[in-house]
């Protein structure tokens, strides 16, 4: 048991640093600096320079388009894009439906869609919340009814995440209504632009247009995009929830978010000293930190421990809860520190205005980072739902 | 970057595991304490001797196995698991590694006779107004020839009745709460003017307020540098601290383990508890504690290499987190358990007890938080 980088891993580490240095779009530096909303194609930018450097996919298998890296390295990967704030890529091709694919999908599908996902050509969204299911998932009511070699999907999904910029999604639909609740869905893959699909935007507490309602009306799929087999759906959803899980544990980027805390709690004043010498708030951040710190190693545990290599297991439920906790603690002590400048709705640079927004830079999206992040313990199965996971899959209740 | 343990570590840990499983059990554990000597020689010297297990962390070069902090880590989780009494803390973590750090003749004499199990040492460092200052010492030795004479008053000091040596701070020179001046020895706990007035703790061990009346003291009695010993006594302890997290981890699993296994039996309202949700979460959120006090403890342990300030901050962080998560998930086994829980009968109660203790033991959540925080959050 050791943590030290091998010679090896630190020339790996000077190479990620080095080319994020080189290769790191300016412009979306200074957008994400500004606190902008950031678009389809500022995403889409560091998507494909990591695909043209063949890392946009650490965590597939090499045969797919991965990188064949090490724990450590793909460790070092994350550390060093979280240290050097490059955006986070969208989870829902890379992280979730291109593992669900090359894990269950035919020699056909993987051909068809893992390139276009690798490459960032499809945008892909997750058709699986509905107005009546939310924890209770495995209740939900989209209908896809077999019509020779197509499936008729009717019904309505909710919180669909950028569906307004999405070419495709990855719907769970009932497919057989009298099956027990779990055994009776199926994977689809669907074309956005299908006809019968309608996307209402639904905007959040920050003001920002995120999720989506995704309305399905008549809309024909050809059963060669339904993955894995008709009414197997569910292993395909359960084997994606574990692998979004283990991402959401965001170690790095909160790293990172504590750094920034620092930075505020050192500008701004409190009375005549910095906000971090204020005794209060500075036990909050110190507990945070060693709650990351807590949170990390039980991750690294996970990365290169015994069980290194055999995937995600329930024990990723505890990452998630642990992780979206410190997430929005970390906002809560932003907006905390930035003070009366928590108040000014900041929407971002309109085309032409050049007038500089109302209090420092680092206040303009505390408050809206803060409403939003509260998302972060109720989705991916809120946390009240990891813990029916833990309880039943890892303590045996 | 590798969190694996090798065989050898696997080995030590299924081993001792064994032994204590056919030894230990919870109610031989209560017979070693209600006995007058309040333990059982016999499973020290079978540490010893049949299992080599006090051997496990020093070098080669000394008989022991080669291992370190990570070994001392392994052997104090089992031991936290059957929530044993035994003396390993002090005489190998403590003076084992404060004999590693100082080498020499004094190093070749005494850790061959504490991998032997023939020497038991116990650490005099609290004083009754020092609280978690290491540097707060009343307790003073003299120059006198050769030698030293040696007087003062040390507190709760664990394992004292059975010791055949002392390791103590002291001041020799410096005012009371100076970083300079203090100096660590290790005597012979036999030597006359030494005064003990023994007792039980509320975690099943024994320990023994110290006088030193006049105590002479060889000279090679001096472990260090006189007058500059409070960075190897800060080192010694940070090694303690990690053990003591290591031990919690046993120590805590057990309360959650039981508790899981008292809910599924327990029924009330025709069911067993543990089909209530808002008893299952609480049992989730104690599992969390646990393999974040396991992660902590491993953190810690690899962390105690670093220079010392890295090496403060990532202890006190683990102690901290240890802290915490000890009184959560020992408060929360008792609720569980309901009126059981509350009384001497089952181990649960025995186990809260001794993660209780271990709270403040080589200082409390707040006192680590605090030292975190001076060195790693300056304005």
């Amino acid at each position: 048991m050791d943590m030290e980088f091998s010679p090896e891993d630190l020339a790996f580490q000077k190479e990620v640093r080095d080319f994020i240095a080189e290769n790191y779009p300016a412009d979306l530096r200074g957008k994400q600096d500004e606190g902008d909303e950031l678009t389809k194609e500022d995403f889409l930018a560091w998507h494909r320079i990591l695909y043209k450097k063949g890392w946009v996919a650490p965590a597939w298998p090499v045969e797919y388009g991965g990188t064949g890296w090490t724990p450590t390295q793909r460790f070092i990967f994350s550390e060093e894009t979280a240290r050097a704030d490059c955006i986070r890529l969208m989870p829902f091709g890379l992280a979730m439906v291109g593992p669900v694919i090359y894990t269950f999908g035919t020699p056909e599908q993987k051909a068809r869609f893992l390139p276009r996902i690798l490459s960032g050509e499809d945008w892909w969204c997750q058709g699986y919340s509905e107005p009546g299911s939310g924890s209770d998932l495995a209740s939900l009511r989209t209908v896809a009814v077999r019509d020779g070699n197509q499936y008729v999907v009717n019904g309505q999904k909710t919180w669909t995440t950028m569906a307004q910029y999405a070419d495709w999604g990855f719907f769970l639909v009932r497919t057989d209504k009298d099956a027990k609740q779990q055994e009776g869905i199926s994977f689809l893959l669907i074309d956005m632009k299908s006809p019968g699909i309608t996307v209402r935007p639904i905007i959040t507490l920050g003001g920002e247009h995120e999720v989506n309602e995704v309305f399905l009306e008549d809309v024909r799929v050809p059963v060669d995009q339904r993955v894995y087999e008709e009414n197997k759906g569910w292993t395909c959803a359960k084997f994606l929830l574990a692998h979004e899980r283990t991402g959401i544990a965001g170690v790095a980027s909160s790293k990172r978010g504590v750094e920034r805390v620092k930075a505020i709690a050192r500008t701004e004043l409190d009375g005549d000293q910095p906000l971090l010498a204020n005794p209060f708030f500075k036990r909050k951040l110190a507990e945070l930190e060693i709650d990351l710190t807590a949170l990390e190693f039980t991750e690294l545990r996970g990365l290169a421990g015994p069980n290194a290599g055999k995937g995600p297991g329930p024990e990723s439920s505890l990452l998630k809860i642990k992780g979206s906790e410190i997430q929005q603690r970390l906002t809560e002590l932003t907006l905390e520190a930035v003070g009366h400048y928590g108040a000014p709705y900041f929407r971002g640079f309109g085309e032409g205005d050049n007038e500089h927004p109302i209090g420092p830079d680092y206040a303009h999206r505390a408050a809206p980072t803060y409403f939003n992040m509260r998302k972060t313990t109720i989705y991916g199965g809120s946390n009240e739902i990891q813990r029916n996971i833990i309880a039943k899959m890892v303590l045996g209740l | 970057m590798d969190f694996t343990y090798t065989e050898t570590q696997d080995m030590i840990r299924d081993t001792l595991s064994r032994f204590l499983a056919d030894t230990y059990g919870f109610e031989t554990r209560q017979k070693f304490i209600a006995s007058d000597a309040g333990r059982d020689p016999a499973i020290w010297t079978a540490l010893a001797q049949e299992l080599g297990m006090l051997g496990a962390s020093f070098a080669e070069e000394h008989g022991g196995l080669g291992g370190g902090a990570l070994e001392n880590a392994i052997i104090m989780e089992e031991l936290g698991k059957v929530i044993a009494i035994e003396p390993y803390l002090p005489t190998v973590v403590i003076a084992g590694g404060a004999l590693k750090a100082v080498g020499g003749a004094q190093a070749n004499a005494l850790i061959p006779e504490i991998i032997a199990g023939n020497a038991i040492v116990a650490f005099a460092y609290a004083e009754p107004q020092s609280r978690y200052d290491l540097a707060n010492l009343k307790t003073s030795a003299k120059k006198d020839g050769v030698g030293w004479v040696l007087n003062g008053h040390k507190g709760v000091v664990y394992a004292a009745p059975w010791a055949t040596h002392l390791l103590v701070t002291v001041r020799t020179g410096g005012g009371q709460r100076g970083h300079d001046g203090v100096s660590l020895f290790l005597i012979d706990a036999k030597l006359p003017g030494i005064v003990r007035r023994d007792y039980p703790t509320v975690d099943g061990n024994r320990a023994s307020e110290i006088y030193f009346e006049n105590v002479a003291i060889p000279g090679d009695a001096l472990l260090g540098q006189e007058g500059d010993g409070l960075p190897l006594i800060e080192q010694i302890i940070d090694e303690a601290t990690v053990a003591v997290c290591a031990e919690a981890t046993g120590v805590m699993q057990k309360l959650h383990e039981g508790t899981l296994e008292y809910t599924q039996q327990r029924k009330q309202f025709g069911v067993p508890i543990a089909k209530f949700q808002v008893l299952q979460h609480r049992m989730v959120d104690m599992f969390m504690e646990v393999e974040q006090a396991r992660s902590m403890t491993i953190m810690g342990t690899l962390k105690l290499d670093m220079p010392a300030a890295a090496r403060m901050a990532a202890v006190s962080a683990a102690k901290n987190k240890v802290s915490r998560g000890a009184k959560f998930v020992g408060q929360n086994a008792i609720q569980t358990h309901g009126g059981i829980g509350i009384t001497q009968e089952l181990a649960i109660g025995h186990y809260f007890k001794r993660a209780t203790m271990i709270e403040g033991q080589f200082g409390s959540a707040d006192y680590h938080m605090e030292r975190y925080e001076r060195l790693v959050l300056a304005e």
